[in-house]
Parts: structure tokens; C-alpha cells; sequence
């Protein structure tokens, strides 16, 4: 292993969801179905956790291409109510430990 | 961009939404709607009435219960509200905000229900065979689908600005 630099170098920030909290024992995925609209999908993001327009259709690409998406993360409570909305709105939520 | 398709659904200046449905595909929600209120009372233990109440934990049985009982008359509750906003406003020439969110619950809910009693696949929505027993149903089920994509066009320019700026 190299010992410490004697000048700033520059390093790779880690790029993606730096909202994730490192600590948040809970994740809510969203799961790809053959009903939901594309379009539905990224809207409900979009209002119920507030999200940019790029980031919702984002997540709900990646719900559609890998089937699955981690949508949200926090205390169970939190999860459990975002589940619920989810729900309401007829995705396909579920919750877990993030392991 | 020039459109020269009215859609049916558009935001107005003053912040609410107009409806611009012909009177048969009017018709046609309230008899849908009437057929969804129906199956919602009468049993939750239909597979398409399933769908309207997702497992919340996959991997653990006893938690998912837990969250069905707590949760599953508020959803119910909240299913059939919807259904009741679209019977009042169904010939409206223009509704509220929460009016066609409410339009929106219930034309996603009519799409879940028929989708999974139809089996559809993402690729379903394309031709439809003439000798198909399901030609009618899959017809409703496209219509339910282009209804719902104009509602969501029209609410989502009414989104308040995003919460979180990170993208």
C-alpha cells in the first residue's frame, strides 16, 4: 500500500445516491410489473418523495430495465409510510433490511 | 411543439383541470367504476383484488401480516373515495386538483384489476386479434391506459418544485 501523497491527488468521488444514508437499516424497492405506466411511475415518484423529474424517470428506468429499484431508505417507521403511499398508489413497494 | 390532438385532460391557468371526454367514454367510466366498487365489496381474496393490496415485507410473513391489518381498511378506504370522486365528477366539464387525483387512483386501480385479470405483458397494448374472446376487455384496458398517461401529463404540470435538488 502507497503511504500518504505529499500534494493533494485527485480521487474519484463516489457518484450515484448521495442522499443514502450509510446508517438507514431500512430500503424501499419498488418492483417492475407489466400494468403500471412508465410515465405513472415516475410521476409518483416525483410527488410523493419530491424527486427532479431526471431523477424519477431515472428510478423508474431502472425499475423497468433491472426490475427493481431502491427508491427510499430510513428508520422502519418512515419506510413502513412510504410503503403505504406507495401501495396507495398502486406500485409495487416493498421494504427490508439493508444489508 | 405543436399538438393537433385536444387531448382530454388539460391544466388551466386558474390551476384546476378540464375534462374533455366524449359522453360514451364518460358512460363507460361510471359503469367501470360501478363494476370496481362491486368486486371491492364483495371479496378481497380475488387475485386482481390482490393486487390493490401489495405484500410490504417479502421475506418476512409475520411483519407483512402486521402491515395488512393495519393498513389494509385505510387503503380500502381510500380505493373506494377515489371511485366516489370520479361517480361525482364524471360529467364535469372541469374538476379540482384533488378531484383528478382522484381520476387518477381510480384509472390506475381499473387498470391493475382488468391488467391482472387479462394476464397482460409489458408488450400487450399493440394489435388486437379479431378473434381474441378478450378483444373488448383489452380494448378498455388500452383505453384505461391512454386516459390515465393524459392525467398524469396534466397533474404533473401542476407539480409543486422539486423537494430534493440532488439529482
Amino acid at each position: 500500500m502507497a503511504g500518504p501523497s505529499p500534494s493533494p491527488v485527485e480521487v474519484d468521488e463516489p457518484v450515484g445516491d448521495t442522499t443514502t444514508d450509510p446508517d438507514a437499516p431500512w430500503i424501499v424497492l419498488v418492483w417492475n410489473d407489466p400494468i403500471n405506466l412508465m410515465s405513472y411511475v415516475a410521476f409518483v415518484l416525483q410527488k410523493l418523495f419530491g424527486y427532479p423529474k431526471e431523477k424519477a424517470d431515472r428510478l423508474m428506468l431502472q425499475v423497468h430495465t433491472e426490475g427493481r429499484a431502491v427508491v427510499a431508505n430510513g428508520p422502519r417507521e418512515t419506510c413502513e409510510l412510504h410503503v403505504f403511499r406507495l401501495h396507495e398508489h398502486g406500485l409495487w413497494a416493498t421494504m427490508q433490511h439493508d444489508t | 411543439m405543436v399538438s393537433f390532438r385536444r387531448s382530454r385532460v388539460g391544466r388551466t391557468r386558474r390551476g384546476t383541470y378540464e375534462l374533455r371526454l366524449p359522453a360514451a367514454e364518460r358512460a363507460l367510466l361510471v359503469n367501470l367504476v360501478d363494476q370496481l366498487r362491486e368486486l371491492l365489496s364483495l371479496t378481497t381474496d380475488d387475485p386482481a383484488v390482490r393486487r390493490l393490496f401489495p405484500t410490504a415485507y417479502h421475506e418476512d410473513a409475520e411483519r407483512d401480516r402486521e402491515y395488512q391489518q393495519l393498513v389494509r381498511d385505510e387503503l380500502l378506504e381510500r380505493r373506494l373515495a377515489a371511485l366516489a370522486t370520479v361517480e361525482e365528477t364524471t360529467f364535469l366539464g372541469e374538476v379540482t386538483e384533488d378531484q383528478l387525483t382522484g381520476w387518477l387512483t381510480a384509472l390506475n386501480d381499473l387498470r391493475l384489476v382488468l391488467g391482472t385479470r387479462l394476464d397482460v405483458s409489458e408488450d400487450d397494448g399493440g394489435e388486437l386479434e379479431e378473434n381474441d374472446p378478450n378483444a373488448p376487455a383489452l380494448a378498455v384496458y388500452g383505453y384505461l391506459g391512454f386516459l390515465l398517461s393524459e392525467v398524469v401529463e396534466a397533474l404533473a404540470e401542476g407539480l409543486p418544485p422539486p423537494t430534493e435538488t440532488e439529482i
